[in-house]
């Protein structure tokens, strides 16, 4: 038992330093920001491959750089509705 | 282990990346003099600006192997020297000093904070030192930020302390600088955007409009201990920030570049807010609103709170702001800001990083194409030009205003002084011998928009001429001589013809001398100035002594004549037909004294060398002898053992020519060396042992098919030899790396050379070819490259060359950007209306106007060869049409006549992918290819990204499928076709019935077409995503390619399943085949793999020099160009495998990047040994050296020749 309570607080441990670290409950949502986001910030940290998107969009290079930042706000869309909104959501609907 | 393997290559640049992804300023050297440090790719340079001459030196060039995301420089207070902040993908930060002394950077600090790499929350994207140097806050773009604390300890030594966080999660940050507080505690700026908010908030409203801040974090420097102190929302397009000079210079705070804006802000201060003015003209969009992409910041000197910023927006405009300052009753500026203003100054490149020197010289660094230095001529202070304040704006983001227009013009405050060769976008390169010298050429595309280049690249060094005159015949040898030791200049040339001599005196003319008491009825054989006021002529009869016009005549023993002689300022020696050897040294009254024994030799004589006397003695101690038995001999001068040999060296041929001088070695130090050139055109230079006589140490190279002829000549006060060939070539020690380098000259042919040197050419050479006369100099060494260049008109994507005539073929195209039909148009529409507006301004300064969705694109035809190479001909695409790609290709059905393919789409949106048509145009060839003919274009259903000519009918791959066609009369008929790749074709190979293709993201297949039953099937795929750019077929079974990230890799079919699908009626079997984890029943294998930090967007396999053998030979977007060798021997591998170890562990990279993970940065290294680490084995001090050689059980010189050997048999 102690063991697995020491599991759980090293997994929280690295959560908190290493940004999208998974956990058993992982949504594919949260998953797929966690990758967009790595991508992105990946793109704009290489300079070749930031240079390679600047030249095929014919945009600067220094503003192709922001574009990849700001995607990283928002990369795979909003949130779904959790599940207790979800439900009531659902309940509305059907009344 | 994953090295092992048996196929090894050995990695070389051969042209470092040209790009520059930062440029800093700095008193790098300790003195007043202002340097910069330029990051360009793994590389950190330090540049000269050379204010008297207008130009840039490169002083040092290190490769870091690394990938450099940041550089900041800081002073300590007090002290005069900058130091240089690495943030790296190591995980580490590096603080490291340049030693002017040494001529090298040394690492001071290196602290590791992270993992290696370039992660989302690793510490490195951006920096920022404080401008009094007492902290840095290193950046990641999400989350973590870390500052270090500088400072110096009681021996004036720098410091850095342990890290302290200011870590906030769910925060991205797009910029980042120090402010400028005085000596208050140090705060940095960063703009921010929070992303947590909009990951909770499930209808998508706070991630639509995500909010921007500034922040502010304080570090107390007392508590030690960082605050997040003041934080403000800003508009929320901003993009970046700008330090505003503080403490006594200015107001402090930043400026807030976003979208249209440029906007003041500061914890204590108002915000003031200008446009940025848009550019106003016929084929401009009146509503594009614009953004700075970089900018400069610069005081002026003396007077304190007088400073400007200059800031660049996408097109390349530069603006000049300013700020005003509120003054208190005595008309003297307070702390507090009044307005902002802005007004254009003029329009540059875009750059990358300026660079404002002291000197009134900026350098900018372009982001594509050349890199330029201007010189301001005024600061455009008292112009006509409209200036914008922040009085007439709002400062609310969101409040309406009315835009602001201002009309480009030329420049008017710069002046271009001088510019940077940079083929920064290397887009493709062939290689290619069209010259018809022995070295192939390498043919390249870079550049964007309109100042898109095709480049020939030639090994060689750039010649001047100076003269080249006719002579009245053919003479077969020339000298240059001063007429007393104390001249300065030389006095005469002296040119033997077959049956005579004919001196010319070098002075403000060049006349025939009578007097000069020279013998002119014979040829000559060697001319020298002897003692104080002597000159000696050889010549076939005996030797000439002339002292103030007295002669003595020493004749020749009777039935010999001379046929070699070696002269130096003390000693003469002549070789006879018999095979003797007379030995003459000057006596201390000036005359020739004959020693009084003559030395037989086996053979005749061929050749002779003396080497100058050393400074300080009275004789060179060596001659050397070469004998047409193949030999070399060494024989000594010394009083005691005068004309005894000391040693002798066999060669594969006659020795035609020697040499004996001293040159600088890699150590630094002097060095004895005998050159030998061979009658088989080969080279050889050895180590001449200064004690013994010993020869050690041969180092060869082939320079040419004829003899080779050496002489001794001075290029930059260093004695280099100049070796002539079927071309000239110069040895001499790189100023960099201190590599003895043997380099073509681009020049023509020479027969017979001579040092040169006149009060109009101090370090001239006199060369002669048939019945003329050349003097010349080089300029530069260590510049190796020769570039030409010849303007194209769009980014060029792709380069195709005739098959059989030397003409290439490009495609250009860029993205929204007004085709030419469109903006006739528009100017047709206003033209009328505003007179003077229909004046086109150049587009490689000013760029084309543009247009969201539109496409210009064209087809060049280039002739690289004529006198003035140039583009033929130009063919404008119409219709939103863009080429994608090119091929030539023979059609069978039309007897192999060939056909320029260019696959085109239409309406094309890059990302996410779109387009509403492809095309493949047809065009035939007319006048040899100097001229295009449209033929007819074919629909298909995507834009083809790859065509290849196959068994005389055209390959294209369409998105996923593979098609052959063939030439129809109105259009391309279809003759087999597959589904092939998983995603979309972007490059195919092929060789026989076998096809390669490459997938944008999921590696390469093997296709075999089967012509019994006409179809494509693949056999063999790939087992890891590689996102290709490039492949090249190494043999049937091998293809080597280059992906996205940098990597370089060679993968192998299967030997079982390469032969069965080559079977005839191997299709059943193969069609039926059982897939194997939803691919191709069979997998390749990795044979190699590589990272190489730039991407690869050409890859070929060609030999680069005489007789060597082939290679692969890549080029990289940042402009890097780079070799493959293959090992041959086994030996030879472990040799070099053992090196680089050594290599790695007494050499760690400067930034502290682990040199095996950084070459294995996505899949471990294989195969490969990094010829750059190796080549700094050269660079290493002596006991290190020694070190290294002991633990390799070898010595340091054959160790140096290894590594100069592996690179010259194959490459430059």
């Amino acid at each position: 038992m102690a063991d697995k309570l020491r599991n759980q607080q090293e997994l929280e441990r690295l959560q908190a330093k290493y940004v999208g670290t998974g956990h058993p409950d992982t949504t594919s949502w949260e998953w797929k920001t966690n990758i967009h986001r790595d991508t992105y910030s990946s793109i704009a940290g290489h300079p070749p491959l930031l240079s390679y998107i600047a030249l095929a969009e014919n945009e600067p290079v220094a503003k192709v750089r922001v574009q990849m930042i700001r995607k990283m706000l928002q990369p795979a869309g909003p949130p779904p509705p959790r599940d207790e909104e979800a439900f009531v959501l659902a309940r509305q609907d059907g009344s | 282990m994953a090295t092992t393997s048996n196929m090894f290559l050995y990695s070389l640049t051969l042209q470092p990346p040209t790009t520059i992804s930062q440029a800093l300023l700095g008193q790098f050297s300790g003195t007043k003099e202002q340097q910069i440090i330029t990051a360009s790719g793994s590389r950190l340079t330090l540049l000269q600006p050379d204010p008297r001459q207008g130009k840039v030196n490169t002083l040092l060039s290190h490769d870091i192997f690394g990938i450099i995301r940041s550089i900041a420089s800081f002073r300590l207070a007090g002290s005069h020297k900058d130091y240089i902040i690495l943030a790296t993908d190591s995980g580490r930060i590096a603080i490291v000093e340049y030693l002017p002394k040494t001529n090298r950077f040394s690492r001071i600090h290196l602290e590791t904070f992270g993992k290696s790499g370039v992660r989302r929350v690793i510490p490195g994207q951006y920096l920022a030192a404080d401008p009094k140097g007492r902290a840095c806050l290193i950046s990641a773009v999400e989350k973590n930020k870390l500052v270090y604390v500088l400072n110096r300890n009681a021996q004036a030594e720098l410091t850095i302390s342990s890290p302290l966080e200011a870590h906030k999660p769910g925060v991205l940050v797009l910029s980042l600088v120090a402010l400028d507080v005085g000596y208050s505690n140090p705060v940095f700026a960063a703009l921010e955007i929070d992303y947590s908010e909009a990951d909770q908030d499930t209808s998508g409203k706070a991630g639509s409009e995500p909010e921007a801040q500034l922040v502010y974090y304080e570090l107390d420097l007392g508590l030690n201990h960082v605050v997040r102190k003041w934080s403000d929302t800003v508009d929320p397009t901003s993009s970046f920030l700008f330090q505003v000079p503080g403490g006594n210079d200015g107001p402090s705070g930043v400026l807030v570049c976003g979208e249209e804006n440029v906007t003041y802000r500061h914890s204590n201060q108002e915000a003031f807010r200008v446009p940025i003015p848009r550019r106003s003209g016929a084929t401009e969009d009146p509503q594009r609103k614009r953004v700075i992409v970089s900018g400069v910041m610069h005081k002026l000197k003396g007077s304190a709170g007088a400073f400007f910023f200059l800031l660049q927006t996408d097109d390349g405009d530069l603006f000049k702001v300013t700020l005003d300052m509120v003054e208190d009753n005595e008309g003297n500026p307070t702390g507090e800001v009044q307005r902002l203003k802005i007004k254009y100054f003029d329009t540059i490149p875009i750059a990358q990083s300026l660079c404002i020197l002291k000197s009134g010289f900026l350098f900018a660094a372009s982001e594509f194409g050349n890199h330029h230095l201007y010189q301001f001529e005024k600061l455009g202070d008292d112009d006509e030009e409209l200036e914008f304040t922040s009085d007439e704006f709002p400062t609310d983001p969101e409040a309406a205003y009315t835009p602001v227009y201002f009309r480009p013009r030329p420049l008017e405050n710069l002046v271009l002084v001088e510019s940077m060769d940079s083929m920064n976008p290397l887009v493709d390169c062939k290689v290619a011998n069209l010259t018809g010298e022995d070295a192939p050429q390498i043919y390249s595309v870079s550049g964007n928009r309109a100042r898109s280049t095709f480049r020939m690249l030639k090994h060689g060094l750039e010649v001047s001429e100076i003269v080249a005159s006719e002579l009245p015949g053919t003479p077969s040898a020339v000298w240059t001589t001063k007429l007393t030791k104390y001249d300065d200049y030389d006095g005469y040339i002296v040119l033997s013809f077959t049956n005579a001599t004919l001196v010319l005196s070098i002075g403000e003319t060049v006349e025939e001398v009578t007097e000069s008491g020279f013998l002119t009825s014979v040829p000559t054989l060697a001319v020298q100035q002897l003692g104080e006021e002597g000159l000696i002529q050889v010549h076939p009869k005996g030797i000439r002594h002339i002292v103030q016009g007295r002669v003595n005549e020493w004749p020749a023993p009777q039935h010999r004549s001379i046929v070699a002689a070696a002269t130096n300022e003390n000693q003469v020696v002549i070789a006879l037909s018999s095979g003797e050897i007379v030995y003459f040294e000057m006596d201390a009254d000036g005359s020739l004294a004959e020693y009084d024994e003559k030395k037989e030799m086996s053979g005749t004589v061929t050749s002779l060398s003396l080497g100058r006397v050393p400074e300080g003695l009275r004789r060179s101690s060596f001659l050397a002898v070469g004998c047409d038995d193949c030999t070399v001999r060494i024989l000594s001068l010394d009083p005691e053992s005068t004309l005894e040999m000391k040693s002798i060296q066999a060669l594969t041929s006659a020795p035609s020519s020697l040499s004996i001088m001293s040159m600088e070695d890699s150590t630094g130090g002097m060095t004895l060396f005998l050159h030998i050139g061979l009658h088989s055109g080969v080279y050889l230079r050895t180590v001449l042992d200064e004690v013994t006589g010993e020869l050690t140490d041969t180092r060869q190279k082939f320079l040419g098919p004829k003899p080779t002829k050496l002489f001794q000549v001075s290029v930059q006060n260093q004695s280099c030899v100049l070796a002539l060939n079927s071309r000239p070539w110069l040895g001499y020690t790189d100023p960099l790396t201190k590599s003895f380098v043997m380099t073509p000259l681009s020049y023509s042919e020479l027969e017979y050379g001579w040092n040169f040197s006149s009060e109009q050419c101090l370090e001239g050479m006199v060369g002669i070819y048939a019945n003329f006369l050349r003097i010349f100099t080089i300029e530069k060494l260590g510049e190796t490259m020769i570039q030409k260049s010849i303007p194209l008109t769009y980014t060029p994507k792709r380069l195709v060359k005739h098959p059989e005539q030397p003409y290439f073929y490009t495609i250009e195209s860029d993205n929204n950007t007004l085709p030419p039909e469109l903006r006739q148009q528009l100017l047709a529409q206003s033209g009328g209306a505003v007179n003077g507006d229909s004046e086109v301004l150049p587009p490689e300064d000013f760029g084309y106007p543009r247009a969201k969705g539109r496409w210009a694109s064209c087809i060049s035809v280039v002739d690289p060869l004529s006198e003035e190479p140039s583009v033929l001909q130009r063919i404008d695409l119409e219709g939103n049409e863009a080429a994608v790609s090119a091929a030539v290709v023979p059609f069978a059905s039309q007897e192999g006549e060939s056909f320029l393919i260019v696959g085109t789409g239409k309406d094309m949106v890059l990302s996410p992918r779109k387009f509403s048509e492809g095309y493949i145009h047809v065009y035939r060839f007319h006048d040899d290819g100097r001229d295009l003919e449209f033929i007819h274009k074919t629909k298909v259903e995507e834009p083809p990204m790859a065509l290849v000519p196959f068994q005389g009918r055209l390959l294209a791959g369409i998105g996923k499928t593979l098609r052959v066609y063939d030439l129809g009369l109105r259009q391309l008929l279809r003759k087999a076709q597959g589904e092939v790749a998983p995603q979309l074709i972007v490059s195919l190979q092929t060789q026989g019935n076998r096809i390669v293709v490459g997938d944008v993201q999921q590696g390469v297949t093997y296709v075999v077409y089967k012509p019994e039953s006409n179809k494509l099937i693949p056999f063999a795929d790939d087992n890891v995503n590689r996102w290709t750019t490039c492949t090249a077929m190494v043999d049937y079974e091998s293809v080597a390619g280059g992906d996205k990230f940098g990597n370089v890799w060679i993968l192998r079919a299967p030997e079982r399943a390469s032969q069965e699908s080559d079977e005839p009626g191997s299709e059943i079997q193969l069609l039926h085949a059982r897939n194997y984890l939803h691919g191709a029943p069979n997998r390749v294998s990795l044979m190699v793999h590589f990272y190489t930090q730039d991407l690869p967007t050409s890859i070929v396999k060609t030999n680069l020099v005489v007789g060597g053998q082939d290679v692969l030979v890549w080029s990289g977007l940042q402009g890097t160009v780079g070799v493959l060798i293959p090992f041959v021997s086994r030996e030879d591998v472990d040799f070099f495998q053992n090196l680089e170890s050594h290599m790695r562990s007494e050499d760690p990279p400067l930034a502290g990047r682990d040199h095996l993970i950084y070459r294995g940065y996505y899949t471990p290294v294989k195969g490969v040994i990094d010829g750059d680490l190796c080549e700094r084995f050269t660079l290493l001090p002596n006991d290190k050296k020694q070190m290294i050689a002991g633990e390799l059980d070898r010595s340091v010189r054959e160790i140096e020749r290894k590594i100069s050997d592996i690179r010259t048999r194959s490459a430059f």
